[in-house]
């Protein structure tokens, strides 16, 4: 599911989209909290997550098992070989207004950056015992040889892969 | 150590099978464990050995089968 954007001649790094998605269920993200208290708080996630995961308790673990499933669809757009990022590395940020972007430090900046992604975007959502996210990346990068033609005129597909 | 790896694993790996039918080598991603019990297991082994699993050491691999944390563990004690 790659879309190319842009003129043929600005496109000889090519243009890709990664898409990562992840659900968790949140009576797991209560149980951890139950058995492991602060070590698996501060384990998993930053001092902003905490701090901006408020609430009542229910509404509290909706709201990290949605910001673990980020950090887990994240890690699937970022597609490390070996060494995982430190879950905390991978923070999601909440906007006074409401919204959430991801912030990136560490060996996950450092997967960001050789993959060429400049942006990240994220949706958080939950309903009853389940909690999901998606993170979209835009990548520039040389390993990103997918959507060009054999004759350097990029071939520019919608996102359920047909030709466009 | 092996029986406590696979108490830990049916405690917290929130496997869909049974841990007694997994081989040594049996992949737990592809058996069915989460990104997030793997969390759980990895602090409950923490609990019953007494190590921390450093930063360097959070690969997914780690964590893939009772073989690989049983090298894990071993890593840690010894050192």
């Amino acid at each position: 599911m790659y879309l190319v954007l842009g003129e043929p001649d600005q496109m000889s790094m090519g243009t890709a989209i990664r898409v990562g998605a992840d659900v968790v269920a949140i009576h797991q993200v209560a149980e951890s909290i139950d058995q492991f208290g602060t070590r698996y708080l501060e384990r998993v996630y930053t001092a902003h997550e905490l701090s901006s995961c408020g609430g009542a308790p229910a509404t509290r673990t909706a709201s990290l098992a949605a910001r673990f499933a980020a950090k887990e669809a994240t890690i699937k757009v970022l597609r490390p070989r070996g060494h995982q990022p430190d879950w905390r590395s991978l923070e999601v940020r909440r906007d006074p207004d409401g919204w959430c972007t991801m912030a990136l430090t560490g060996h996950a900046a450092a997967l960001a950056d050789q993959a060429g992604i400049g942006e990240l975007a994220v949706s958080l959502t939950h309903e009853g015992d389940v909690a999901a996210a998606v993170v979209v990346a835009l990548c520039q990068s040389e390993d990103e040889s997918v959507g060009q033609s054999g004759s350097g005129t990029p071939l520019v597909l919608d996102v359920f892969g047909r030709k466009g | 150590m092996e029986d406590t790896i696979r108490t830990i694993l049916a405690e917290y790996g929130h496997l869909p099978v049974e841990v007694d039918k997994i081989r040594d080598d049996d992949d737990l991603f592809q058996a069915g464990m989460t990104s997030h019990a793997s969390v759980n297991v990895m602090l409950a082994l923490e609990d019953e050995f007494g190590i921390e699993f450093p930063e360097a050491m959070l690969h997914k691999s780690t964590f893939e089968s009772v073989a690989a944390i049983r090298n894990a563990l071993g890593d840690l004690i010894d050192s």
